[in-house]
């Protein structure tokens, strides 16, 4: 960004306002996720209209009102509760989001940090929320709060699997496990020698393209998979004890969480921010509006989901994970390896 | 199994299908519907055809219908007769915040002095207010809506 700008900003500037913009995004995709999806296109599914009043426009300032209440809120805490942890506990869950946002790119230049190992860094780094989620439980001294907690790291780390072998597959297929890579490779890609749209994965990937989308909801804790905050047996699972800016900050975990898989989805099969043909600063500026619109899409096909399916049990949700998932999952690695030693 | 992963992509094509659908919402304070015929949103009064005979306030379920009363005599119909004694209505108060609603006074009363009307919209900030008096409730008759026809083949009872 230093040199596109033509001045000489010390390396701790630069991640300074890296930083803030990242930080900033995550409640703005929250926010977006939360009014497009959660608000109007599960109102409408459900055949009524969602919020109309607030801001004018269709209700679009009804989450932000809920946010600024919110923070009005009063910061209730348990007696028995274990005080810091159960403080630190929805920010580790948002940690987990910031840190998987760093390494998307948004433009041929627009990433915070191009890893090389950016998939595994992303998918591992994610799975830190299960570690908040664990803390909120047990720090809340609250049986619900611990069922629910205990429920989400069983089923986090069951499809945790899923989630890094489908995306196997397409670093076997990219030769490379930096996202900046992944997305050149699916634009100057090409599908029998014509390169109208260049190569997204999704055409060779889509076993595990469907498998990422599934094992992203579980992850998600997003209905059907969302056993850990049954709201009819548990309440709210481990969040049954927040209240306030707490509550907020999960909140902004769930949705900022939802956009970024939506956004490594789209990345790793969609070809991220890239069109074909378009290169250099125009793909700078075009890159970001690109990347959004196809987390867009993935995002609708997550929350179609969300909102048509019910919840799974408990029993259920662990046998898809571990009886179908994985072994399909292994066997397109399989396939797909037998397949790029063959053709290449 | 097949029919299992049929019902999942037949779930998915509804909600779509809903989505696509405009929403069956009606946005009330901005636009409204016509309320159902007999809709029951408020009770009017005629009062000339009151004959102070209680027994819509003894029916009421909830004791919500004040009604006084006083005798008058009036004078004789032909010459020579004696004169007539007529009931006169004092007071005819419903009290909404109790009423439930449940029509008893309407079907009950002898003269058809009670009839329903479809309005709602009379909800007020203090309770008291919700005490209808009986010029109220004859403000209300202006609302009542044309009885609806007969069904085909119902017989007419009574005087015309």
């Amino acid at each position: 960004m230093s040199h596109l700008l033509a001045l000489d900003i010390g390396w701790g500037t630069v991640l300074a306002i890296k930083t803030l913009i990242v930080l900033a995004f995550i409640p703005l995709s929250a926010l977006i996720l939360g009014y497009v999806f959660l608000l109007k296109m599960m109102s409408h599914m459900q055949s009524r209209l969602g919020p109309m009043d607030p801001g004018g426009f269709h209700g679009w300032y009804q989450l932000v009102g809920d946010g600024v209440k919110f923070m009005q809120k009063e910061d209730i805490m348990p007696v028995d509760a274990d005080r810091r942890v159960f403080a630190l506990a929805p920010a580790v869950v948002v940690l987990s989001t910031f840190l998987v946002f760093v390494v998307i790119p948004a433009g041929p230049r627009l990433v915070v940090a191009p890893l090389d190992v950016g998939v595994f860094y992303a998918l591992a780094v994610s799975s830190l929320s299960v570690i908040g989620v664990l803390m909120a439980g047990w720090a809340s001294s609250n049986k619900f709060a611990l069922m629910g907690a205990l429920r989400a790291a069983a089923q986090l780390i069951a499809y945790e699997l899923p989630l890094v072998l489908a995306v196997v597959g397409v670093v076997i297929q990219a030769g490379t496990m930096n996202l900046q890579g992944i997305v050149h490779i699916q634009q100057d890609g090409s599908i029998f020698g014509w390169s109208g749209i260049g190569n997204p994965f999704i055409l060779t990937q889509f076993v595990g393209f469907a498998l990422f989308m599934v094992a992203a909801q579980a992850e998600l804790t997003q209905p059907p998979f969302d056993m850990p905050v049954a709201e009819s047996e548990l309440v709210a699972g481990y969040m049954v004890e927040y209240t306030g800016f707490r509550f907020l900050f999960f909140f902004i975990g769930e949705f900022g969480t939802a956009f970024a898989f939506a956004a490594l989805a789209a990345t790793l099969f969609l070809g991220g921010w890239s069109v074909p043909g378009v290169h250099g600063s125009a793909a700078d500026l075009l890159g970001p509006l690109v990347l959004f619109a196809k987390v867009m899409l993935v995002a609708f096909l997550m929350f179609w989901a969300r909102f048509t399916y019910p919840r799974l049990r408990e029993d259920q949700l662990q046998a898809l994970a571990w009886k179908w998932l994985i072994p399909i999952a292994l066997v397109n690695i399989l396939v797909t390896g037998v397949l790029k030693v063959a053709f290449s | 199994m097949k029919r299992e992963i049929k019902g999942m992509f037949t779930g998915l094509g509804i909600t779509f299908k809903t989505m696509m659908k405009p929403a069956v919402t009606v946005q009330y304070p901005h636009e409204r519907e016509d309320p159902p015929t007999r809709a029951r949103g408020v009770i009017a009064l005629k009062e000339e055809n009151c004959t102070v005979c209680m027994l819509c306030a003894r029916q009421c379920p909830d004791w919500c219908i004040y009604i006084e009363g006083h005798k008058e005599q009036r004078p004789p119909r032909r010459e020579g007769g004696r004169p007539r004694s007529v009931s006169v209505l004092d007071r005819f108060d419903i009290d909404y915040a109790l009423c439930m609603y449940c029509g008893i006074c309407v079907e009950v009363c002898p003269f058809d002095a009670l009839f329903w009307s479809p309005e709602f919209e009379y909800s007020e900030s203090r309770i008291a207010n919700l005490l209808h008096d009986k010029d109220k409730l004859g403000e209300w008759m202006d609302t009542v809506p044309e009885p609806e026809p007969l069904e085909q083949g119902a017989e007419v009872k009574g005087k015309k």
